[in-house]
């Protein structure tokens, strides 16, 4: 089992969307939200996946199809200037 | 020694001991430095202070290591100059440029490096790393020398030739990866975690971020032990432009200075401002974007320290500008004119929304503003190369110079200048 920590950002269009409780209904993904914000022009939420590695790629795949933001790390960009 | 005593998470105030660990692991909150401000403010004052030496390790009470450890290439301490011919071309009474442009490696980066170096160290990490498109990777690789330290430096492989050298001339580990910026990322992060390597800013990002402290304690020092009216900085993960303020409060809370009513205004350029843009819609919560501007040094699309530098905005009464490309050459080009320092396309982003600022009347003539000017100007050379003035050619004989100037300022006469 692997352990993955992202940030989905969603703009205003996706927000009234149920793309978490999507993703754990269509892929082998537990999903635990540790932070989230929404207002509005955008919403945020930092998830934790908990499944095989594959799995969760796929996952994320999805959700990035959807239109959904994905990075990774959780705490922004680590290349600096 | 130290006064530093806990990582503590910013959003759920969790702390956990000094360690080389970065989020909070029931939140994934950032992790931030506390200290002990009383036994701080027994240990120092102004007069100790200004018996330490001329780096910003004269505030080594103030810093998360221990300074026997330090590595100390004569780092900050940079001059506070009264940039008087800049005020008035953009209408200010009061306006100190903080330069610097004059660290060992030529940026702030310095800043944070010589702390991160120190605390690594401390720690027993025997090899240091960094992601960096410059300023980072010329400052971790000088540093790393410097300690005999195993470094290793992954930059985007489409980098310009100068900060390639800027780096590779310290013989790190120099590797270039292909790919996009998030996959950059994405690929530092996962080696942080394989690797027993000291990530500046990843694994000691909490105590590599507080080296940005410094330059508000120079700035208050070298005002006199006092804080300006407003301070502009400019902004990538926000981390420097939220420091500053957070040094301003911590030198009242040791009885240095009054209580700052510092206005802190930030810096972006347009084709990487995701902090502006929200400050702009009045949100806390900004959306990443793709970097796309001259002013690679503050190319951060999903800014670690977005949110905190937005809400600083909101509690200092500052506020965000964000400037185009040509308005970041025409400002290091005022800069260098007006005061004779060449600054890196941050600074010209820094100048640009400075007078941005001034013109519309957010900042008041009447206010004593600090532009924080970060990095040195031979770094980003093709930035301005093409917007120069063409130099006179002549033959080696006065009546060939004397005809070239005739021409010279006839043009000027015919351009109306």
């Amino acid at each position: 089992m692997a352990n993955k920590h992202v940030r989905l950002t969603f703009t205003p269009q996706l927000v009234q969307e149920p793309v978490i409780y999507n993703m754990g209904h269509q892929f082998k993904v537990i999903t635990s939200i540790r932070m989230a914000a929404v207002d509005q022009s955008v919403g945020w939420v930092v998830l934790e996946l908990e499944g095989e590695e594959d799995e969760i790629e796929r996952a994320l795949e999805w959700t990035r199809s959807k239109g959904v933001r994905v990075d990774e790390p959780t705490l922004g960009d680590v290349v600096e200037g | 020694m130290t006064f530093s005593r806990a990582l503590r998470c910013r959003e759920c105030g969790r702390e956990y001991e000094l360690k080389p660990i970065f989020s909070c692991e029931y939140c994934f909150g950032p992790l931030e430095v506390a200290y002990d401000y009383d036994g701080i403010h027994a240990a120092i004052s102004r007069d100790s202070i200004e018996r330490g030496p001329k780096t910003l390790w004269r505030y080594a009470e103030l810093l998360p290591c221990d300074p026997a450890y330090k590595v100390d290439l004569g780092d900050g301490y940079t001059p506070l100059i009264k940039a008087d011919r800049l005020a008035k071309a953009i209408g200010l009474d009061t306006l100190w440029v903080k330069n610097d442009t004059v660290n060992p490696t030529w940026s702030f980066k310095d800043r944070v490096v010589s702390v991160a170096i120190a605390k690594a160290r401390e720690f027993g990490f025997s090899a240091i790393a960094c992601a960096s498109t410059g300023n980072l990777a010329n400052s971790v690789s000088a540093h790393a020398a410097a300690a005999g330290m195993d470094c290793f430096v992954f930059i985007p492989d489409d980098l310009e030739q100068g900060k390639v050298v800027g780096s590779g001339i310290y013989n790190p580990t120099l590797v270039t990866v292909r790919g996009s910026y998030d996959d950059v990322n994405r690929l530092c992060t996962e080696l942080s975690m394989e690797h027993p390597w000291a990530f500046v800013n990843i694994n000691v990002r909490p105590y590599y971020a507080e080296g940005s402290r410094t330059l508000g304690f120079e700035v208050a020092e070298q005002l006199g032990w006092r804080a300006p009216d407003h301070i502009v900085a400019p902004m990538a993960s926000g981390s420097m432009y939220t420091k500053i303020w957070k040094g301003l409060q911590e030198f009242h809370k040791v009885g240095l200075i009054d209580e700052p009513h510092t206005r802190m205004s930030g810096a972006q350029a347009e084709g990487c401002s995701p902090i502006s843009t929200a400050y702009a819609h009045d949100t806390l919560n900004f959306v990443p974007q793709k970097p796309n501007t001259i002013a690679r040094s503050l190319a951060i699309g999903n800014p670690a320290d977005g949110y905190y530098a937005l809400k600083q905005m909101q509690d200092t009464g500052g506020g965000a500008e964000m400037v185009t490309d040509d308005e970041v050459v025409e400002g290091i080009k005022l800069l260098a004119e007006t005061e004779g320092i060449f600054a890196e396309t941050a600074g010209g982003v820094t100048i640009g929304c400075l007078k941005k600022l001034v013109a519309s009347g957010f900042i008041k003539r009447g206010e004593e503003t600090v532009a924080i000017i970060s990095g040195g100007g031979l770094k980003t050379v093709e930035a301005v190369a093409d917007h120069l003035e063409e130099p006179l050619h002549v033959t080696p004989n006065a009546a060939a110079f004397n005809e070239a100037m005739r021409a010279r300022q006839a043009s000027l006469v015919g351009a109306g200048a």
